[in-house]
C-alpha cells in the first residue's frame, strides 16, 4: 500500500478527472460572471466569490474539447495552485475518493486530445475506473497563456 | 496571569513607542528648548516601561528606567540636553529596539547595557560634567598617545562621562633590562589590580613576545590615583620611567581624530600639562566596561501613537468586508422586493436601510486605510544615521505623509523604499568634497513624496546628486549580455536608466566599478511588482535621479464614473476624468482613418471602447447622439464613447488576482452593489 491520496472527482466530456483535494477551495454553482475583454478565450470572465474577484477558466476551452451549453450539473471548482487562485467550469462534480499512490500510472505518450503535460498521471479506480490526474500548475501556466495569446494575435 | 496572548500588542505598541520615541527625539535635536517634545518623550518611554516591566522584559525596563531619569530632569529643566545626552538617548533607543527585536525573534529581551546605564546615571549625577569640567583648567593635554577603535573610544568616553579616571600611560624599561616581557607583565598585573587596560601599543601578544622596542603605552580606567599609580608602576624593577597622562573628554575627542592632526596638536601643546591636577571622583568598583554591540535594527513602522484608536486583526477587517458585500447583495434584493411589493412601510424601512449601509459602507472601506506615514517615519533616523556613517550632509524632505495605502501596501512598502532610500544616500548623493567641487551646496537633498494619481498611490524618491551616466549603465548591460549592441544604440535614456532593474545587472555589478548603482534594485523591483506596482528612474547626469514607485490602492477605495455598454458595466477612475458629455454623430470626424472629435478647440481622438472590448451587445456607430467621457493623461486627452452613464460611486479596488495581471486597458475590478463585478478602466493604457 502506497500513500492515500484524497481528490475531487469531475467530468469532462467522457472522462473523468481528479485533482487534490488540498487545491479544492469550494465547489460552486454556474453564476454569472463578467466578461472580461482582450483575455484568451478559454477565460469565461470573473466572479464575486464571497469579496474576492475571481477568473474562470473553462476547462473545456482550454483543453480544446467543444464546448457544451451549461446544464444544472455544470460546477465551478475554485482551486489555488501556486500564486494563483482561478476557478474552472466542468461538466459535473460530484465525487471524493481516496487512491492509493500505487495505482497510478505515469500519464501514457498520447492521451485523448489533452497534452500529456497537463496531467500527473492516470489512477485506476477499482476495477473499470480510470481517473486522470490533473497537473494544475501546467494547466495554469502562465508562460503557457502568453504563448496562446500570441498565437491568437 | 497568562502573558504570551499580550506579546503581539507588546511587540506593536513597544515598536511603536520607539518609533516615536525616535521621532521625538529627532525633533528635540532641531528644537531643544522645546520642553513639550520632552513631555512627549518621557511619556512614551514611561509607557515602555510599565509594559516591558508588566511582560517581564525586566532589562527593557531597567534601561527605561534609566533614560527616564535623565529625561525627568530635562522636563523639570534643571539639566539642559547636549550632543552627549543625545547620543546617550539614542544609543539607549537602539539597544531597546534590539532588544525588543531580540523578543520578536522569539528571544527574552535579554542584553547587557550597563555601559549605557552607566552613562545615564552620570548624567542624573552630573558626573559626567565634573569628569568635564577640570577638563577645561587642566588645559589642553598632550593628546599624544595611541589610536583608538570606536569601541575603545566609546568606552573611555563613557568612563570618563561616569567619573572614572582615563589615563594615558606610558612606560619604559630601563635600557638594560633583561627579560622585557616579565617586566611588561608585572606591570600590567599591577595595573589590573587597580583598573582596567582598554587598549595597549604595542598589542598584549606583541609585548608578551617582547616585540617591542623599551616603551610600551596604553589606556587604562581606574579610580586610584595618578600618584598611586606612578608609585605602583615604579614598584616594578628595572622599570625607569613610568609617564601618566589623565585624558579627559577634550583630548580623547582629538584622540579620535585623524592621526596627523592630533600629531600637530601634540606638539603644539607639548609637554604642558603633565602634572595636571584631576579630581578624584568616588565611583563603584569598575564593572561591565566590556563594549555591548548595540545593533541598529530597523524596526517596522506602525501606526503612528494617537490615543483615540484601537487595534484590530487584518483578517477581520477582510471579513467583515466580505460579509458586507453580502449584505449589499441581500439589499439590493430587498430594494427590488419592495417595489414589487408596494407597501410603504415595507419601502421606507428599505430606503432607511439603504441610507444607513450606505454609510456604514463608506466607514468599512475606510477602516483599511493608513497614511503612508507609518512607514515613512523611520526614514528620518535612517538618513540621519546613514548619512552620519558616510560622513555626508543629507537633507530628507518628506511631502505627502498623510496620503493613505491599503495596510497590506503599507506593511510590505518599507522595504523596498529603504533600499532605494539608502542607494539614495550612498551612490546618489556625493560625498561633500565632490558636491563642493561640482558647484553644489555640500548638503544633499532627497525629496520623498507619496501622492495619489488616478487609481495609483506615487512614491518618489528623488535626489540631487551625482546622477546615472548612461554610458556607464550600457557598458555594463552589454558585459552582462543584457542587450545587444545593435539594441544599445536604439535605446532611449529612460529604458537604459531601466536597465538597473534587469536581474543580472546586479550581480555583475560586483566586478565592474560603475558606481555601484543596480545592487539590488532586481529586488526592489520584484518586490514592488508583487504588489502590483512599477518602479521606473529617471536621471540627469550630474543633478540627480528620481526613482518613482507606482503602488495600486489594491482594496483602497476610489470615486469611480460607472458607465454601460450594453449589458457590461465599467468603471473609469474619476480622478483622470475631464468632463462627460455627448456628441452628434455629425461631430466625428475623420482625419487618417482615425475618429476624431472637437473638444473645446481642439481636436481630440475619440474611442469606441465598446468596439475595443468587442462588447458583444452594443455599438456605438448605431446611435445618432452618443455619450463621451473626456480622460487625460498628463495634457494628452482623449474621447471615450460609451452607452449611457450609471453614475457617479466610491468603489472598492479589488485585483483581478495574478492570473489575469497585464490585461490591457484593465486596472482592475470591484464589486457592485448587486454583487456583480465590474472591471476598472486605465484610460492611461487607451492614451498613447
Amino acid at each position: 500500500m502506497g500513500e492515500e491520496k484524497k481528490v475531487i472527482v469531475f467530468a469532462l466530456g467522457t472522462e473523468e478527472y481528479g485533482v487534490e483535494v488540498e487545491k479544492v477551495r469550494t465547489i460552486e454553482r454556474m453564476q454569472p460572471m463578467t466578461r472580461v475583454p482582450k483575455a484568451p478565450a478559454f477565460i469565461k470572465g470573473v466572479i464575486n466569490l464571497r469579496g474576492v474577484v475571481i477568473p474562470i477558466i473553462d476547462l473545456r476551452s482550454r483543453f480544446g474539447l467543444e464546448e457544451l451549453v451549461n446544464s444544472d450539473a455544470t460546477r465551478i471548482i475554485i482551486v489555488s495552485a501556486g500564486d494563483f487562485e482561478v476557478g474552472l467550469i466542468v461538466d459535473s462534480a460530484n465525487d471524493v475518493i481516496d487512491l492509493d499512490t500505487d495505482n497510478i500510472d505515469n500519464p501514457p505518450e498520447i492521451v485523448g486530445g489533452i497534452k500529456a503535460k497537463y496531467l500527473d498521471g492516470i489512477a485506476r479506480v477499482g476495477e473499470q475506473r480510470l481517473l486522470v490526474l490533473l497537473n494544475l500548475e501546467q494547466v495554469l501556466d502562465r508562460n503557457e497563456i502568453q504563448q496562446l495569446e500570441r498565437v491568437e494575435e | 496571569m497568562e502573558l504570551s496572548q499580550y506579546l503581539s500588542m507588546f511587540i506593536d505598541e513597544s515598536k511603536e513607542h520607539l518609533q516615536s520615541l525616535n521621532e521625538n527625539l529627532l525633533n528635540l535635536e532641531s528644537n531643544p528648548q522645546d520642553i513639550s517634545i520632552v513631555h512627549n518623550i518621557f511619556r512614551s518611554a514611561h509607557t515602555l516601561k510599565g509594559m516591558s516591566a508588566t511582560m517581564g522584559f525586566e532589562d527593557i525596563a531597567a534601561l527605561t528606567h534609566e533614560m527616564e531619569n535623565v529625561l525627568d530632569l530635562v522636563r523639570n529643566s534643571k539639566i539642559e540636553m547636549n550632543p552627549f545626552i543625545f547620543d546617550c538617548i539614542f544609543k539607549s533607543l537602539d539597544s531597546l529596539e534590539s532588544m525588543v527585536e531580540d523578543i520578536i525573534q522569539g528571544g527574552t529581551g535579554k542584553a547587557d547595557v550597563s555601559p549605557i546605564v552607566v552613562a545615564l546615571r552620570s548624567i542624573v549625577t552630573g558626573d559626567y560634567k565634573t569628569a568635564q569640567a577640570p577638563a577645561v583648567t587642566a588645559a589642553k593635554e598632550p593628546a599624544k598617545g595611541i589610536e583608538v577603535d570606536e569601541f575603545q573610544f566609546s568606552i573611555l568616553q563613557q568612563s570618563i562621562d561616569s567619573g572614572f579616571l582615563v589615563f594615558y600611560i606610558e612606560v619604559s624599561v630601563n635600557e638594560n633590562c633583561v627579560l622585557k616581557a616579565a617586566r611588561a607583565y608585572m606591570v600590567f598585573d599591577a595595573l589590573e589590580r587597580m583598573g582596567e587596560i582598554v587598549k595597549a601599543t604595542p598589542s598584549v601578544q606583541e609585548i608578551e613576545q617582547e616585540k617591542f622596542d623599551r616603551s610600551f603605552s596604553l589606556y587604562f580606567i581606574s579610580m586610584v590615583d595618578q600618584a598611586t599609580l606612578e608609585k605602583e608602576i615604579l614598584n616594578v624593577s628595572e622599570i625607569q620611567s613610568a609617564v601618566i597622562i589623565t585624558v579627559d573628554s577634550e583630548s580623547l575627542a582629538e584622540l579620535s581624530r585623524p592621526r596627523t592632526e592630533v600629531e600637530a596638536a601634540r606638539q603644539e601643546i607639548a609637554a604642558a600639562v603633565a602634572e595636571a591636577i584631576t579630581p578624584v571622583v568616588s565611583v563603584e568598583a569598575i564593572h561591565n566596561v566590556e563594549p555591548v554591540a548595540t545593533a541598529v535594527k530597523l524596526v517596522a513602522g506602525g501606526a503612528p501613537v494617537a490615543s483615540r484608536t484601537i487595534r484590530v486583526d487584518i483578517e477581520r477587517l477582510d471579513a467583515l468586508m466580505n460579509l458586507f458585500s453580502e449584505l449589499l447583495i441581500d439589499r439590493v434584493r430587498l430594494e427590488q422586493l419592495a417595489s414589487e411589493v408596494k407597501r410603504n412601510d415595507l419601502t421606507e424601512t428599505v430606503e432607511h436601510m439603504s441610507r444607513v449601509s450606505s454609510d456604514l459602507q463608506n466607514i468599512v472601506l475606510k477602516l483599511r486605510m493608513v497614511p503612508v506615514d507609518s512607514v515613512f517615519n523611520r526614514f528620518p533616523r535612517m538618513i540621519r544615521d546613514l548619512a552620519k556613517s558616510l560622513d555626508k550632509k543629507v537633507d530628507l524632505v518628506i511631502t505627502g505623509a498623510e496620503t493613505e495605502l491599503d495596510r497590506t501596501v503599507i506593511d510590505e512598502i518599507g522595504d523596498p523604499l529603504v533600499h532605494l532610500l539608502r542607494n539614495a544616500v550612498d551612490h546618489g548623493i556625493e560625498s561633500i568634497s565632490d558636491r563642493l567641487a561640482a558647484g553644489k551646496s555640500e548638503q544633499g537633498t532627497i525629496q520623498l513624496r507619496a501622492f495619489h494619481s488616478g487609481n495609483h498611490v506615487f512614491i518618489e524618491i528623488e535626489e540631487d546628486g551625482r546622477g546615472i551616466y548612461r554610458e556607464k549603465v550600457l557598458k555594463t548591460a552589454l558585459k552582462n549580455g543584457l542587450v545587444t549592441a545593435e539594441q544599445a544604440a536604439k535605446l532611449s535614456d529612460l529604458e537604459v536608466y531601466n536597465l538597473l532593474f534587469a536581474s543580472g545587472f546586479s550581480t555583475a555589478e560586483k566586478i565592474s566599478d560603475i558606481s555601484g548603482r543596480g545592487v539590488g534594485l532586481d529586488v526592489v523591483k520584484t518586490k514592488i511588482q508583487m504588489l502590483g506596482g512599477h518602479v521606473q528612474v529617471d536621471s540627469k547626469p550630474g543633478f540627480g535621479s528620481k526613482f518613482s514607485v507606482q503602488l495600486p490602492l489594491t482594496l483602497s477605495i476610489i470615486s469611480a464614473m460607472l458607465v454601460r455598454l450594453g449589458s457590461e458595466k465599467y468603471a473609469i477612475p474619476l480622478s483622470s476624468i475631464v468632463e462627460t458629455s455627448a456628441i452628434q454623430k455629425q461631430q466625428i470626424r475623420n482625419i487618417h482613418g482615425n475618429k476624431m472629435v472637437e473638444y473645446r478647440n481642439t481636436v481630440i481622438p475619440l474611442v469606441s471602447l465598446s468596439t475595443l472590448f468587442n462588447v458583444p451587445d452594443f455599438n456605438e456607430d448605431l446611435e445618432e447622439e452618443t455619450e463621451i467621457v473626456v480622460v487625460r493623461k498628463g495634457d494628452k486627452q482623449v474621447a471615450l464613447m460609451v452607452d449611457e452613464f450609471i453614475g457617479q460611486q466610491e468603489i472598492v479596488l479589488k485585483t483581478l488576482g495574478k492570473y489575469l495581471s497585464g490585461l490591457f486597458a484593465i486596472s482592475g475590478a470591484t464589486i457592485l452593489g448587486d454583487g456583480q463585478v465590474a472591471l476598472i478602466i486605465d484610460p492611461n493604457a487607451l492614451i498613447k
